[in-house]
């Protein structure tokens, strides 16, 4: 594949924007997201059906993830000590392109020419596929998702499930045009034995393997894979050189953090109670081993980590185990899917990550598409306080950018709070205004001046005839 | 790699003094839940249940009836040539079997040499069999800890992997085993919990088993008498 070809990341809310009203007047694509969505809600809700027991084992995660966050330089050197006494190289990291160039001159000195990648959103990060193209090295991803996409030259879309704005008949022409011009593949089954044997030969040739790290534990130097297909296995195994990609707030303290942290992240991701391998790599083949890499490296990525580690609050958006449910669960994420983010993460997770990664003054606008309705806040499994931090992000985004401050934009929209607020402050206008709406507020058309810019593109509400105020007095409430 | 050692003293001193002057909550070890206490009858159908929900073949047996539950499966699947490994308790067995009955079993090959010498090989067996260490019944799983007689890839390479469970090693769950059998004094090159068959869901979220990984897994759960 030529670099040239390679899909990059603009980030520009302009383009955000077009892209959004784009993926909304498209009906295969929102037909494909719900489907996925609303099956990936059903499966986690399957795993923990009971709230207060979640409830626990969240609270359980969490603990482990803000444990880590408290004594993070610490237990990062306590991992880079174990993990070298474990024959592990750690390599260290600021910049993705830093991380680029580590891992380039590890499959340089080797002479390597194929690379095999398991799934790795750091890798992503770094845009490592294409920076490795350019410089002679074909790096191959092996997930099937991960495949699916880097034969379409497209960008994951998800970030558990990359090629889940694809449908069966989307896929499968893919498949005909890019991948086999014989196969007559149709059957998600059939797809996946075609890619099994492409796959396998590039196992059986390739001299590096890729991963990224689900949970790295410090006291004992041991590198965690979650997965279901076995190529993770694959690529850590069969090459004679493994990398293993990372960001430094990935580190546990001991092996007991890890039971609460993989029981939920795979049943938030994919409502597993476990995925088929959880893979546990401590060092490199052994005197005597008759496979293994011969070499295993870690590579350390900061790309803004150390920086969100800075605020009490921002800190908490590096809790995350990357297990996909804020997305699932996003009433934005579902209805304009993972594209027209244009960025590495999407969904709520993304929203938080990218501005704090690329800079507020490059990325600020995506904490502005979300409703703040908080799904994404009830469902995470390590308590990250994402709306939180979206109003925090949005506050930091609009000082930074005076010009687009409402106040100098937009008279009306002054005049109409300033009218609320005069409302909303005098018991007396609230009463007459509320007793108004509710007699003749359901009379007023769409088309009503200032109010059909609102009404455009939603519907109306229906007023009450009675105010909140008059129901209680009659009825009182309950659970007082 | 003296501009990795700079990075990395770079970003340790921001942590450092970010760390130095903040406050973090102290942190609290959460109570683990109470371990279920099932008997070792629950915890081998609770791992029969769970694995068979997620396409495993698990087959109770006893020292008497192993060979002959064996041998079936072996027929039955069609392997015509088997990998196992020589100098282990379960390889002994096997090989005794072969010695005693050679037409009820396939061809054996085992796995001397480094993969280096042995890919071809080893992507042309039709099936394997490997001992495990032990089970977890709360989620169904294998633990392997892969050794220089039974290697990591013998469990994922060939199509068909045929595991022996000691239904005595069986715990509750994860956290239990990590404990009893102090793992963080003596973790090995790589340890794997097996949970099933290779899988995917990538297309449109249709399950189809056998992606990478083997695409049939089949436990012997044996019971001592």
């Amino acid at each position: 594949m030529p670099p040239e070809t390679m899909p990059h990341q603009t980030l520009s809310e302009k383009s955000f924007l077009e892209d959004t009203a784009k993926a909304l007047k498209d009906p295969q694509l929102r037909r494909n997201f719900k489907r996925a969505m609303s099956g990936l809600v059903a499966k986690r809700r399957n795993v923990f059906p009971n709230a207060s027991e979640f409830e626990g084992l969240r609270e359980q995660a969490s603990a482990v993830r803000r444990k880590t966050l408290s004594r993070l330089p610490e237990l990062l050197e306590l991992l880079e000590f174990n993990c070298e006494r474990n024959g592990i190289r750690v390599h260290w990291a600021e910049t993705t392109e830093e991380a680029n160039r580590i891992v380039l001159d590890i499959a340089n000195e080797a002479e390597v020419r194929l690379a095999v990648k398991g799934k790795s959103m750091v890798s992503e990060e770094m845009g490592l596929n294409a920076f490795l193209e350019e410089h002679g090295i074909e790096a191959i991803e092996s997930d099937l998702g991960e495949y699916i996409i880097q034969v379409d030259k497209e960008l994951p879309s998800h970030i558990i499930m990359p090629a889940i704005h694809k449908n069966l008949e989307e896929i499968s022409k893919l498949f005909q045009e890019k991948v086999d011009s014989n196969s007559t593949s149709e059957t998600a089954e059939e797809m996946t034995a075609t890619a099994r044997k492409i796959l396998r030969k590039k196992f059986h040739d390739a001299d590096m393997g890729l991963s990224g790290v689900n949970f790295a534990v410090a006291e004992t130097g041991t590198l965690c894979l979650v997965e279901n297909e076995g190529n993770g296995r694959f690529c850590t195994t069969l090459p004679k050189i493994h990398v293993a990609l990372m960001g430094i707030e990935k580190v546990v303290e001991s092996l007991q953090d890890l039971p609460p942290l993989l029981t939920t992240l795979t049943g938030s991701a994919t409502g597993q109670p476990i995925t088929t391998y959880f893979n546990m790599i401590s060092g490199p083949r052994r005197e005597g081993e008759k496979d293994g890499p011969h070499e295993v490296h870690l590579v350390l990525l900061d790309n803004g980590r150390s920086k969100m580690y800075e605020d009490e609050l921002l800190r908490e958006t590096l809790l995350c185990i990357r297990c996909g449910a804020c997305m699932n669960h996003c009433p934005v994420y579902t209805r304009i899917g993972g594209h027209a983010y244009n960025t590495v993460y999407p969904g709520p997770i993304g929203k938080i990550l990218t501005p704090q990664i690329k800079g507020i003054e490059n990325a600020g606008y995506l904490a502005n598409a979300s409703s703040l309705c908080g799904a994404c806040v009830e469902v995470c499994p390590v308590q990250i306080p994402i709306t939180e931090i979206l109003l925090r992000l949005r506050h930091n985004w609009t000082r930074q950018n005076k010009k687009r401050h409402w106040t100098d934009k937009n008279r009306l929209e002054l005049l109409i709070w300033n009218g609320w607020k005069q409302v909303f402050s005098k018991p007396g206008l609230y009463r007459i205004q509320a007793g108004l709406l509710g007699r003749l507020g359901n009379l007023l058309p769409k088309q009503t001046p200032i109010l059909s810019r609102w009404a455009h593109f939603r519907s109306l509400p229906r007023f009450s005839k009675k105010s909140l105020h008059r129901l209680v007095e009659e009825e009182g409430i309950d659970h007082e | 790699m003296s501009e990795s050692v700079s990075q990395r003293s770079r970003i340790m001193k921001r942590l450092t003094t970010i760390h130095s002057r903040s406050q973090f909550a102290e942190f609290r070890p959460m109570k683990q839940p109470n371990p279920p206490s099932w008997t070792l009858k629950e915890k081998i159908s609770r791992l029969k249940s769970t694995m068979e929900a997620v396409h495993t073949e698990v087959l109770l047996c006893n020292d008497l009836d192993f060979s002959s539950v064996f041998q079936r499966v072996v027929e039955e699947k069609g392997i015509g040539r088997l990998l196992y490994a020589r100098n282990t308790a379960l390889g002994s067995q096997i090989y005794l079997m072969n010695e005693r009955t050679p037409k009820k079993l396939p061809e054996l090959a085992t796995y001397d040499e480094s993969i280096e010498n042995w890919k071809e090989q080893l992507f042309s067996v039709d099936a394997s069999v490997t001992e495990t260490r032990g089970g977890i019944a709360e989620t169904g799983s294998l633990i392997l800890w892969p050794t220089e007689e039974e290697p990591r890839l013998m469990s994922l390479v060939p199509p068909i992997h045929l595991a022996v469970l000691k239904a005595e090693t069986i715990h509750h769950n994860f956290s239990e085993v990590i404990q009893k059998e102090k793992w963080s004094e003596q973790m090995p090159t790589n340890a794997l919990l097996i949970s099933g068959p290779s899988k995917t869901a990538d297309i449109e979220q249709t399950l189809v088993y056998g992606v990478h990984g083997p695409s049939q897994l089949v436990v012997f759960v044996i019971q001592s008498n």
